[in-house]
């Protein structure tokens, strides 16, 4: 891991905190490079869910006994942290979910039960995850409402001139992606916002692939909402968050109808608590959001700067020796890129190099990578694609494009 | 040959390799070596469809054996599709419904029929299966 350590130092002591990556599978050295699918965990995540498990367990909000007391303040400090993680005015601001597609339906259910009408017009763009486009279609369906959509160009690129003129006073909600799942690319949401408050639209930004990657600064960005997963984060599954500014949650109605988002229940009329506990029916997963506390608490541990700068040479290394290989082609390749790479090679199906792959310990993704729009865009079924979290190595990128060499030569 | 003594041979053939390489280079082979369906078979209404992988499987039923016509768009499905033939292609419904593809346990390619592949080969078994029982049904009643 010579030339790895020589980028970030603290790799050894990186890898150690994730026990998963220490082991054979299929008899070859474990290499994981689906990290956009899901992240791995650190022990730090594993033990205090552990811990917190063997000594603690009481519904919360529910009871004055000491373990919903407990379990209470824990849920309530992982807000907490996760508000001070995306510098929000105030906890109640942040809604636990259980990921980022059910925070995208969220949105799509109550605001535009809230805010949207016949003839209204919603915008998505075409590099969207199929969670940023079902929920708006399906609520547009509801509403009788038109989904118009930014497309962008071969290089991965969103077409930002087109936002101006998709944008009309028809427009309701804007919804895009900060980092793309296929593509890779970085957004310049910050622009995108700013086109679109100026005709007063507000924006949700899918900020699954970001948030793991970036430190996000949702009062600098000025989004209105924000989503994104636990899982992909290093933290566990099951556990998500919807940030949204109050002045829009507040007039939205609730999503879910049941437990904790009551303020009171008659047969004739039910009113409902505040925010963010009209959002969060049900008893929430308070376990996965001490995970997701634990997993925020762990990046913020790190050196965040130089672990950017890592992952940006993880990609550009990537690129690089991927592209030596005859007929292999990327898909994104924008000048603001994460570290995800899609790609093919000529005459190979994604599913047998997937296979061959798993065959000699290396994870990658294979599949339509829940985006149909964008392999319509390229005409392709499939992709494959390899990508990034810190915790890899410039020697794994090697393994990977040693391992597509050999494969080449089978077929 | 029965069934039981095709995927035996199968399975010997298989077993002469110790490199996981060298089983799947055979796969390969294998779906390099299957003749392409007809393409007015390889249509939307014959698709058997995997996440990843898609499948085409045609048949036609004639004097009480059914023949099966299959192709892949992935090598190694493509592959296990010519094996599969190879024990089910004109063969009566009632040999299709009393055999199991053992074989792709045995030779080790076992994940390939799990649930959780999404690439199409559990669905054309069961879609194979669900012909036969069509048509044994067919030859029940004509008789």
């Amino acid at each position: 891991m010579s030339i790895s350590i020589h980028m970030n130092p603290d790799l050894f002591k990186i890898r150690k905190d994730f026990p998963i990556l220490d082991q054979k599978v299929n008899g070859k050295p474990f290499i994981y490079l689906d990290n956009a699918a899901t992240s791995q965990r650190p022990q730090q995540v594993i033990d205090r869910m552990n811990e917190f498990s063997h000594r603690f367990n009481g519904n919360i909000h529910r009871a004055t006994h000491f373990m919903a007391n407990k379990t209470t303040e824990a849920f309530e400090e992982s807000r907490e942290m996760v508000r001070n993680y995306l510098n929000a005015v105030e906890p109640a601001e942040i809604i636990f979910t259980h990921g980022t597609t059910e925070s995208i339906n969220l949105v799509a259910f109550s605001f535009g039960e809230a805010f949207i009408s016949k003839g209204d017009e919603v915008i998505v763009t075409e590099m969207e995850h199929h969670a940023n486009i079902v929920p708006w279609q399906m609520m547009c369906e509801r509403r009788g409402a038109g989904l118009k959509i930014v497309p962008f160009g071969d290089n991965g690129v969103l077409d930002l001139d087109q936002i101006d003129k998709l944008i009309t006073d028809k427009t309701r909600i804007l919804a895009v992606t900060h980092v793309s799942n296929t593509l890779g690319t970085v957004n310049p949401i910050t622009e995108i916002i700013a086109k679109a408050h100026l005709k007063n639209v507000p924006v949700l930004i899918d900020g699954a692939q970001a948030a793991p990657h970036f430190s996000i600064d949702v009062q600098a960005l000025d989004c209105d909402f924000y989503a994104f997963s636990g899982h992909k984060m290093y933290g566990p599954t099951g556990i998500g968050v919807l940030y949204g500014k109050r002045k829009w949650l507040d007039l939205m109605p609730p999503f879910l109808g049941g437990g904790e988002m009551i303020d009171r229940v008659t047969f004739s009329k039910t009113t409902y608590n505040e925010i963010p506990y009209k959002f969060e029916a049900g008893t929430p997963d308070y376990l996965g959001a001490i995970g997701l506390g634990a997993a925020i608490d762990y990046l913020n541990r790190q050196d965040k700067p130089m672990i950017e700068r890592y992952e940006r040479e993880l990609l550009l290394e990537s690129t690089l020796k991927l592209k030596q290989i005859d007929g292999l082609k990327i898909y994104g390749e924008a000048p603001e890129k994460a570290g995800v790479v899609s790609f093919n090679i000529d005459g190979i199906h994604p599913f047998d190099l997937g296979t061959l792959l798993d065959q000699m310990g290396i994870a990658v993704r294979t599949g339509r990578l829940c985006a149909d729009p964008v392999m319509d865009h390229f005409g392709v079924e499939n992709m494959v694609r390899a990508s990034f979290a810190f915790y890899n190595t410039v020697e794994e990128i090697e393994a990977l494009y040693i391992a597509l060499i050999r494969l080449k030569a089978m077929f | 040959m029965t069934i039981d003594e095709i995927q035996q041979g199968i399975i010997e053939d298989f077993s002469a390799f110790e490199d996981w390489m060298d089983k799947y280079s055979l796969l390969i082979e294998l779906g390099n070596e299957l003749a392409p369906i007809d393409p007015k078979y390889k249509v939307e209404s014959n698709q058997i469809r995997g996440c990843q992988s898609r499948v085409w499987l045609h048949q036609e039923f004639a004097d009480g054996k059914i023949t099966f016509e299959a192709e892949s768009d992935a090598l190694i499905v493509k592959g296990l599709v010519a094996l599969l033939l190879k024990i089910y292609s004109n063969r009566t419904p009632h040999e299709i419904l009393t055999s199991e593809p053992r074989f792709i346990d045995e030779i080790g390619l076992r994940q390939h029929l799990s649930p959780t592949r999404s690439n199409g080969l559990l669905a054309m078994v069961k879609q194979m299966k669900l012909y036969a029982l069509a048509y044994e049904k067919i030859s029940a009643k004509g008789n």
